[in-house]
């Protein structure tokens, strides 16, 4: 587990005569307001990190990689290529050489320092506005082991990217998905995990039963997902540190499926099949006792809880084709919030709570959208043969979602793309992948 | 739940019993191949596999190589649509006449999608079309606790392109006959 340590750094005494005021993440020109939409990205320098202890060189430039992908991979920042340089820091504690940054026109400049004591990473820190010539923000020092360092990596561009947009980052989290192998009329399906940049993959359940739709818990200890071990579709419950997993007892019927978590986590919402209607319940985990939250005799499935859990948006094709709807938490009338042409499905609500993404189907293509949560504002952000299933980054600003192609030869990909559109990209995955689920922010 | 968990084994053990149990062989392989329209066609090709193996069985009336290959297994739905045409109740009709003279079998029938649907719905959907597939075996005599439905959503395909003529083979309720006795 990283320990984070917040030490503040005390400013080289030189840099700091030449400060004019203290800078704050509020003004200034280094600034990125992601709702404006930036057109030009805005460039910065990340010098090598400094090795502060021996054979630590690898690791620093390991990790000083780490955080020029991070920040150049969202679109918003231009990285400025080392060959380009005028200067370098000499040290972690050198003072900046301002001149050196603004004439190769490097807006924001970040320096850093690594030590490794055993398998203990240490790494710090600083973000500085070149052009007002102000550090912004303080110094932040990471603590853990080696073997988590592109995690040091992620929480060093995390808090750049906060400290410039003003919005909290996505970088240090990971992704649930299905790993898909095999050809398309015999497909092998199996949970895997990995960081969200495609890092780290590991597999989470043999191959040996489908399993779909997996979901994060809300601090993501744990996974539901839809495993049809027994022979018939359940729901079931992994322990991600463990990877043991157990089935939820769910009210009966034919087949239980869809499942995500409450709120707090002490609850799963699913859907459950009988006689060929389909429904949405929820099940506390501790005690076992189950509610129902919609009785009609369509299709209700793919629950998703606001923010507050106060509200579920579903689909529904009670109107006679697939919309969405939202309701109470604990059921009650819906209010269909799609009118749009086509068919919308596997709604999913926002983590900030002002939007609800969505898949389209509409003229024989799919799309990913978003829309507000009362439906108005809708916008189509992709557009394929396949698109389906998105999932938002923990700061609400990047979607997740597959991509299908099509034919024998066809298979899913992971892709993401920001909620103006752009920046869309996929994935690496190692081979067909679908249906992520992005995590929280880890600790 | 155990009980349904060995039916699931033994329908994947039926292609090997059919060939080691004696009272499954029948006279001519592949007879009947021709038989009704859609679910014979599609059953034919549906596992290569298996034809060679289960020749031998198609030919008895009572084996459910017969039951898949000349009865038909499948039915076949529209668009988003999980009502029965006229030529899947004729295929259900003779399902029914069948699974009431073997009494001896289970059937669990299994509803599909094909790939143009959202994952989820496809499940949802895919257990309207088996529940209506086993509604209608209900209705013509098949008792209903020999009838057990999943749905498979669009996770397993037969036919895969991405064309109408292989959504079509897709979008559909198989009816696999699963030796086991009733509790």
């Amino acid at each position: 587990m990283l320990t984070r340590t917040i030490a503040l750094l005390l400013a080289p005494l030189v840099a700091a005569t030449v400060l004019p005021a203290p800078v704050t993440a509020q003004s200034g020109p280094l600034r990125i307001t992601i709702s404006e939409g930036v057109i030009e990205p805005l460039p910065f320098a990340v010098p090598m990190f400094q090795a502060e202890t021996g054979g630590a060189e690898q690791i620093a430039a390991d990790i000083t990689r780490v955080v020029a992908q991070d920040l150049t991979g969202t679109g918003l920042f231009r990285e400025i290529p080392a060959s380009s340089f005028i200067s370098t820091p000499a040290s972690f504690a050198s003072p900046v050489a301002y001149p050196d940054w603004r004439a190769i026109n490097a807006q924001a400049l970040i320096t850093g320092a690594v030590a490794v004591n055993g398998n203990q990473l240490t790494v710090k820190f600083r973000l500085f506005d070149v052009f007002t010539g102000a550090e912004l923000g303080e110094g932040l020092q990471f603590a853990g082991t080696t073997g988590g360092w592109r995690r040091m990596g992620h929480k060093v561009a995390d808090a750049v990217y906060s400290r410039i947009t003003g919005e909290s980052g996505y970088f240090d989290s990971r992704v649930v998905f299905v790993a898909e192998s095999g050809p398309k009329d015999n497909r092998a399906r199996r949970l895997g995990i990995m960081d969200y940049d495609g890092e780290n993959r590991q597999f989470l359940t043999d191959s040996n039963s489908l399993v779909l739709a997996p979901r994060f818990s809300p601090n993501g200890d744990r996974v539901l997902y839809t495993s049809y071990e027994s022979g018939f579709p359940r729901i079931s419950l992994l322990d991600v540190a463990s990877v043991g997993r157990r089935q939820i007892t769910t009210v009966e019927g034919e087949m239980a499926f869809s499942p995500r978590f409450s709120k707090d986590g002490s609850a799963v919402i699913y859907s459950v099949s009988t006689g060929g209607n389909t429904d949405i319940y929820r099940t506390d985990l501790g005690s076992g006792s189950h509610s129902r939250l919609t009785s009609a005799p369509s299709i209700e499935t793919s629950p998703s809880l606001s923010p507050d859990g106060s509200r579920i948006v579903f689909e529904s094709d009670r109107s006679g084709t697939q919309q969405l709807y939202v309701m109470s938490a604990s059921g009650g009338e819906p209010q269909r919030i799609s009118f749009g042409e086509g068919r919308y499905g596997s709604p999913v609500w926002s983590p900030r709570g002002d939007l609800i993404a969505f898949t389209k189907q509409n003229a024989g293509r799919f799309h990913i959208g978003v829309m507000r949560t009362d439906g108005s504002e809708e916008r189509l952000l992709t557009s394929s043969f396949l698109d389906e299933s998105p999932t938002w980054a923990p700061n609400g600003r990047v979607l997740m979602f597959t991509r299908e192609t099509q034919g024998a030869s066809g298979g899913p990909q992971i892709y993401s793309v920001d909620i103006s559109g752009r920046n869309l990209k996929q994935v690496p995955t190692g081979g067909f992948a679908s249906d992520p689920s992005w995590g929280p922010l880890q600790q | 739940m155990n009980k349904y968990l060995t039916v699931s084994i033994l329908v994947g053990a039926l292609a090997l019993s059919a060939c080691t149990r004696p009272d499954r062989f029948g006279a001519g392989a592949g007879a009947g191949a021709d038989g009704m329209g859609v679910g014979a066609g599609a059953g034919a090709g549906f596992d290569q596999a298996g034809i060679g193996q289960s020749g031998l069985g198609a030919g008895n009336p009572n084996s459910p190589e017969y039951f898949q290959q000349t009865i038909g297994d499948r039915v076949l739905f529209a668009v988003d649509q999980s009502t029965l045409s006229a030529e899947a109740m004729a295929t259900l009709d003779g399902q029914a006449q069948w699974l009431q003279a073997n009494s001896d079998y289970l059937a669990v029938i299994e509803g599909h999608a094909d790939e143009q649907g959202t994952r989820e719905y496809n499940v949802a959907l895919g257990a309207r079309r088996a529940n209506a597939a086993r509604e209608y075996l209900i209705s013509r005599g098949v008792p209903a606790n020999r009838l057990r439905t999943i749905s498979y959503g669009k996770e397993r395909p037969i036919a895969t392109c991405s064309d109408p003529s292989c959504y079509a083979q897709n979008r559909r309720a198989v009816t696999v006959i699963a030796a086991g006795a009733l509790s």
